[in-house]
């Protein structure tokens, strides 16, 4: 039973074309990493699927929703799926407790207590409880981006996407976060990582997603796919990051 | 201060030639003193109708900007044309409509002080609404999403995420347009509001001293005006501090 379903979705900017008639099903509790040279449609397909981008053609079911502009849809689709962004998008003039409250008070309806309670709770999962009264700018990227996923938690999503969530981290803060992430895996939380760490991939997806110039080249488990890529195109992306 | 001191000493100064006549409101004798007090009396209601009509035009600023960021075109449409039509119109001749046209036009009386203060909002209004444009198209694209990803509607985003940071950045700008307004008050002396300017009009015509009168009318604008550079200067600086 999968919990994403997206059926030959094409998404244009323009002329040019992000999608080409993509095809992929995601099962409940599945960790998907999608892979790619950059301008391949990788970001654009996950932010498809919280509608940050609308798709032209094709159809997307989430959840039992088909994804539309329909408000009360949105709101539905967007409650159960999570966000992780590579530049954090941290609310900068709220501090990391009041960024992580909002969502649950404005959108869930909780009580202050309760918001407050359940923020303190997975900032404890990220490691970084003792920060709940700085401002995102006091914090190291790394931080700043596990309470990022933090707020993401808050809401509590049945899908998180992780768009290249430690690209804009210096190397010595890419590892807190990925244990986060591989924290949040072995969990049993459904996810979308875009991402070039290629260990973690290894690690922690059940499925691995090749994508180029808006298709999808290959789909296979990690372990079959580094060891024996069938498309060309992702034999030589993958000899590329790995020997450099 | 030291601006106004020195301004105070150059103008002494000059007051030893003969064509001055200090005497006129010269705080030591009873009638100078009753002169100063005659048109310090103004300032109440320079302040009140500028304080009044700045409170008025930044809410309609913020409700005409809004519709100018929108994607329909009709929104836009009527943002562009709000902002056209009220920006060409001067202030004086704005407040000579309005408190002799508008009556005849529509019954609607209004006494000096509402004629002077819907003039004034309105006037200001449409640079309240470019103000706020520009600070809120300021704010990252990544703001939105972030927004979305945790599904707070439109308007909870402004209220919560988007204003609070675009407020910050057109502060200077909004203490600008408060002494752009304080300044447009002495217009309304035309239609008889008893404000500074006015004041000191009446004083001229019963003295025959406008030299020393309009110095002292100038020194007035000058310590109203140096007062709120410094409390806009103030909420910056305490406004920068909360977010860092």
């Amino acid at each position: 039973m999968s919990i994403i379903s997206m059926n030959n979705v094409s998404k244009f900017f323009g002329d040019f074309q992000a999608l080409k008639d993509v095809n992929l099903d995601v099962a409940l509790g599945e960790r998907v990493v999608v892979c790619g040279p950059s301008g391949s449609g990788k970001s654009t397909l996950i932010r498809c699927i919280n509608r940050l981008e609308a798709h032209d053609a094709g159809d997307i079911v989430v959840d039992g929703t088909v994804l539309t502009d329909k408000p009360a849809d949105l709101e539905k689709i967007r409650g159960n799926v999570g966000m992780v962004f590579q530049q954090f998008n941290l609310f900068p003039h709220l501090t990391v407790i009041e960024n992580l409250c909002l969502g649950p008070r404005r959108v869930l309806g909780l009580s202050e207590a309760k918001a407050r309670e359940r923020a303190l709770t997975y900032l404890d999962r990220v490691q970084i409880l003792e920060q709940a009264e700085k401002f995102p700018r006091q914090l190291s990227g790394g931080q700043q981006q596990r309470v990022a996923i933090a707020r993401s938690l808050c809401m509590e999503p049945r899908i998180l996407l992780f768009d290249e969530p430690t690209s804009a981290l210096d190397p010595e803060m890419i590892a807190e976060v990925l244990e986060v992430m591989t924290e949040l895996a072995t969990s049993g939380m459904t996810m979308i990582v875009v991402t070039h760490e290629m260990g973690f991939a290894r690690r922690v997806a059940d499925r691995m997603v090749f994508m180029d110039k808006g298709e999808i080249v290959e789909v296979g488990a990690p372990e079959d796919v580094f060891t024996a890529p069938k498309s060309k195109r992702f034999g030589t992306f993958i000899k590329q990051i790995l020997n450099h | 201060m030291r601006l106004v001191s020195i301004f105070a000493a150059f103008l002494l100064l000059a007051g030893c030639s003969n064509n001055w006549g200090w005497y006129v409101v010269d705080p030591t004798t009873t009638s100078g003193w009753n002169n100063l007090k005659f048109m310090a009396s103004g300032a109440y209601y320079t302040i009140i109708l500028s304080l009044t009509a700045i409170s008025i035009s930044v809410v309609v600023g913020l409700l005409v900007a809004l519709p100018g960021l929108s994607n329909k075109r009709g929104w836009r449409a009527f943002n562009r044309t709000y902002v056209e039509v009220v920006r060409a119109v001067p202030i004086l001749v704005l407040i000579l409509w309005v408190y002799y046209g508008l009556p005849a036009l529509s019954g609607i009386t209004l006494s000096v002080f509402w004629a002077g203060v819907l003039a004034l909002s309105l006037s200001d209004s449409a640079f309240q609404a470019e103000i706020f444009r520009a600070g809120i198209q300021s704010i990252g694209r990544g703001q939105y999403e972030a927004a979305q990803s945790i599904s707070l509607n439109y308007r909870d985003t402004m209220r919560y995420v988007i204003l609070p940071q675009a407020i910050r950045r057109i502060l200077p700008a909004l203490g600008n347009q408060l002494v752009y307004m304080l300044k447009m008050s002495s217009l309304v002396s035309v239609i008889g509001m008893q404000e500074l300017t006015r004041k000191a009009n009446e004083l001229v015509v019963s003295e025959y001293r406008p030299l020393e009168i309009y110095t002292i009318l100038v020194l007035e604008y000058l310590v109203l005006i140096l007062i709120v550079s410094a409390g806009v200067r103030w909420l910056e600086r305490r406004m920068k501090a909360s977010d860092t």
